[in-house]
């Protein structure tokens, strides 16, 4: 009898495991039939591409934040990354130096700010929170001095560059399909290899991993490399779109990027997430951005009822 | 205060944990509660103290029938539980914690330091513990952490105390001071409900023993009318044959050397060697240094002097992964905090340390690693339905098969075990040291580090004995006995 209680025992667990697996999935189900029920403008396929692309600079970000969250740590740099990356780009691109060049450029300068983070969080053994909150401010202030406060304008007329943004691949935005290839990688990267394993054992147990032999110093830096890099491919997605680079471009993304984490059930606490659950996170928060304007709702009741879904998502989350 | 419970039943879903036990404690006795791990020693505890609702069953305290529905409002009948994982704040001084929640102060809610201090200055002075009040929490060794902890529980009119493990982490003349405690305790006509694996404690210490398991008491009886083999069997529910091992492995080559090594003052001048086929037991008091030597070795904390040799080739281990690749596992005493990933699957828990070798490119082929963890699980025989499973869901003696298959999976050549069999029940405890035989049959040399003699001297090859920092004895198979371990142990000769 007791092996057989066991077992019903084991067979919750695995059952609330499942819930908690599904549960953002069915969220953004329900969402989208609620939304499409109250106006059926949003089922349209140019309103869902434009979502999708609405979408994917978020998405992207928030892909790199999971990384960062299941070490357990949190990267509040994004924002301003994202910022200085694009502008750094945007000047590259105004010396003449060709966009694909460019292109990689912003992405490594984008990655070389990250693993900055990553440098003084493992060396210099500073509070993840600290550590990303100070260089927010730094690399913000970077991007004003480099830009002296103003938006850098036509640098480029350039084909290649404004495709980044504005381009379409097979009737889709090509920041989706950004989004989708980047989704694809990372995907294997935290789920099917090593690296990954890495990832989650450090947010899970540091000490044990240490003791495992797993080498945190290195896997922390790569992640949150990922995260500068994830920021920066945003940026130039942005800066694409409007042709311009802003100073004050990605103010406060950092938010709606942990926020995308958090809903898609990543635990803040490290070693617990799935990056799947990240990308249904970006679309709830995309759909109901997206909703509630085609319904007419004023934007500030919006940030209400965006703050109300971070709640409630996490109360599901506990609920096992 | 007495206390009787009668025909407590308890289940969690369908999980009977208690059926009906009978448990009877009297004022000013010492009860121990022994029983293996999930025998329901700690339920039936927290039914009295109020944490969990009883099916059936009741509850008489001085033969009145009293049920509780918080632990607070048994502490505030004067019944307090302290539990093997204490709950301190860290951060506050030794007063604030002994205050929290029930601070002395003015009706304007002002804080009363000075009568804090005196009634806490009374209370210390009665037991005979020094301990500066400003201090912060972090700042005490674990036991003066459990003497302040009963020391709270005196500041209120407490009449029951429960004890769960208390002398776990303790050094020596720390328990020894507990114990007198304890003597004190009972002359004031308090209760003590004892509970603890160590059987020399309860033999020392106890009035009255009750074994449980199964969820059922089996039984009840004067300390000084029961003896060893009988508490074993009925904790086990049978005879414990040939409890330690008797295969005599082959030594062979030596496979670890270690040549005067040192680490500022905690360890002076160790040198020994370890064959393949070996275990050598290392013995010692609490904070003689026996776990940071092997840390050390392992490459967790620097060594400030010394060689290392691994089949007589020096070899440098500055992190654990060095130590690893060359061949050298750790488990180390401390599951919860440097050896399980609680909220990991089985899986992943076992493959930890051997992962990278079922990948390609650093792609894991997870049909490969399955078959291997399978192979784990069987051979440890940890009792689990399925790998993917969280650790958390298992008992504490199939979480420590689980970090040893890990390690057991990094195929070592050298394993240092340290306190393997540390809260884990008698059944688990004889399937580990079967284990380590099998191990050496297969030329592996382990260490085991461990405060149990009776298991030292069980499962040793020979004993290394470390006082203060230095060995400062060696014992073989033959002459080896309890007595001489201590004499070492305590710096005699």
């Amino acid at each position: 009898m007791e092996a057989k209680s066991k077992s019903i025992a084991q067979t919750k667990a695995k059952r609330s495991e499942l819930f908690r697996k599904l549960g953002p999935l069915i969220a953004l189900i329900v969402l989208v039939t609620v939304v499409t029920f109250l106006n059926t403008n949003f089922i349209s396929p140019t309103n869902l591409l434009n979502l999708l692309r609405q979408v994917s600079v978020n998405a992207l970000i928030a892909f790199g934040m999971t990384f960062v969250i299941i070490t357990g740590g949190i990267d509040l740099s994004v924002g301003s990354t994202l910022a200085l990356s694009g502008a750094l780009t945007a000047g590259i691109l105004a010396a003449g130096v060709p966009p694909v060049v460019a292109i990689f450029a912003g992405l490594l300068i984008g990655a070389a700010l990250g693993l900055l983070n990553g440098i003084v969080i493992t060396k210099g053994k500073v509070a993840p929170f600290i550590a990303t909150l100070a260089t927010m401010t730094i690399f913000r202030g970077l991007t004003l001095v480099y830009t002296e406060g103003n938006p850098i304008t036509g640098f480029s007329d350039d084909f290649t560059f404004l495709f980044f943004g504005r381009g379409y691949l097979f009737g889709i935005p090509f920041p989706v399909v950004l989004m989708a290839i980047a989704f694809g990688i990372l995907f294997v990267l935290l789920h099917k290899m090593t690296f990954g394993r890495k990832t989650f054992a450090i947010g899970g147990n540091e000490n044990a991993s240490y003791i495992a032999g797993i080498k945190s110093d290195r896997v922390k830096y790569t992640v949150y490399a990922i995260s500068g890099m994830m920021s920066a491919l945003a940026g130039l997605i942005l800066t694409s779109r409007l042709n311009s680079a802003q100073p004050t471009a990605g103010t406060a993304y950092e938010l709606d990027a942990i926020a995308a984490v958090v809903i898609g059930g990543t635990s803040l606490a490290g070693g617990k997430g799935r990056i799947v659950g990240t990308l249904i996170g970006a679309l709830i928060i995309g759909t109901l951005n997206n909703g509630l304007n085609l319904l007419g709702v004023s934007s500030f009741y919006q940030q209400v009822v965006r703050g109300i879904v971070i709640i409630i998502a996490v109360l599901l989350d506990r609920k096992k | 205060m007495n206390i009787e419970m009668k025909g407590v039943t308890k289940s969690f879903g369908s999980n009977y944990v208690l059926r009906g036990v009978d448990f009877d404690l009297q004022a000013g006795e010492v009860h121990a509660l022994m029983g293996e791990n999930g025998a329901g020693k700690s339920t039936l505890m927290n039914i009295m103290t109020g944490l969990h609702k009883k099916d059936e069953g009741q509850i008489f305290i001085d033969g009145k029938e009293q049920l509780f529905d918080s632990p607070k409002a048994a502490e505030n009948y004067g019944i307090s539980f302290i539990h093997q994982e204490m709950i301190t704040w860290p951060e506050m001084t030794v007063l604030e914690n002994l205050f929290m929640g029930k601070e002395m102060k003015t009706s304007f809610g002002w804080i009363k330091t000075k009568e804090m201090q005196n009634k806490a200055d009374n209370i210390f002075r009665e037991l005979g513990i020094q301990i500066d009040f400003d201090k912060q929490m972090k700042t005490l060794s674990v036991g003066q952490q459990q003497l302040v902890e009963i020391a709270k529980t005196l500041m209120n009119e407490t009449k029951v105390i429960i004890m769960d493990e208390p002398t776990a982490a303790l050094t020596d003349r720390e328990i020894e001071l507990l114990f007198k405690i304890i003597n004190q305790l009972k002359e004031k006509n308090v209760a003590i409900v004892y509970i603890s694996h160590r059987m020399e404690e309860i033999f020392k210490i106890s009035d009255r023993v009750t074994v449980m398991r199964d969820g059922i008491s089996i039984s009840t009886k004067p300390t000084k009318d029961t003896y060893y083999d009988e508490i074993v069997r009925q904790m086990v529910g049978r005879d414990l044959e040939d409890y330690y091992p008797t295969i005599e492995s082959e030594k062979g080559e030596m496979v670890l050397e270690v040549k005067e090594l040192s680490r500022f003052n905690l360890f002076n001048e160790i040198s020994f060697k370890l064959h393949s086929g070996e275990i050598i037991g290392f013995s010692g008091l609490m904070g003689s240094g026996r776990t940071e030597i092997m840390r050390a070795i392992f490459g967790i904390d620097r060594l400030e002097k010394g060689e290392i040799f691994l089949e007589g080739e020096k070899v440098e281990i500055k992190t654990p992964n060095d130590a690893i690749s060359k061949g050298i596992g750790f488990l180390t005493e401390n599951r919860k905090d440097e050896g399980l990933f609680l909220d990991f699957s089985i899986r992943d828990n076992i493959s930890m340390t051997a992962f990278e070798e079922f990948s390609k490119y650093g792609w894991i082929n997870r049909k490969e690693e399955a078959e291997f963890v399978e192979l784990l699980i069987k051979r440890l025989t940890v009792k689990t339905t399925d790998m993917e499973l969280p650790a958390s869901a298992l008992s504490g003696g199939n979480q420590q098969k689980v970090v040893l298959a890990k390690w057991i999976g990094a195929g070592s050549k050298v394993l240092i075990l340290d306190e393997p069999t540390r809260g884990v029940d008698v059944g688990a405890k004889k399937e580990i040291y079967s284990l380590m035989k099998e191990l050496t049959e297969r030329g592996v040399g382990i260490i085991m580090v461990s405060s149990d003699l009776p298991e030292v001297i069980g499962v040793s090859d020979r004993v290394i004995v470390v006082h203060e920092g230095k060995i400062a004895g060696e014992l073989s198979k033959e002459s080896l006995s309890e007595e001489k371990i201590m004499t070492l142990a305590t710096g005699g000769s």
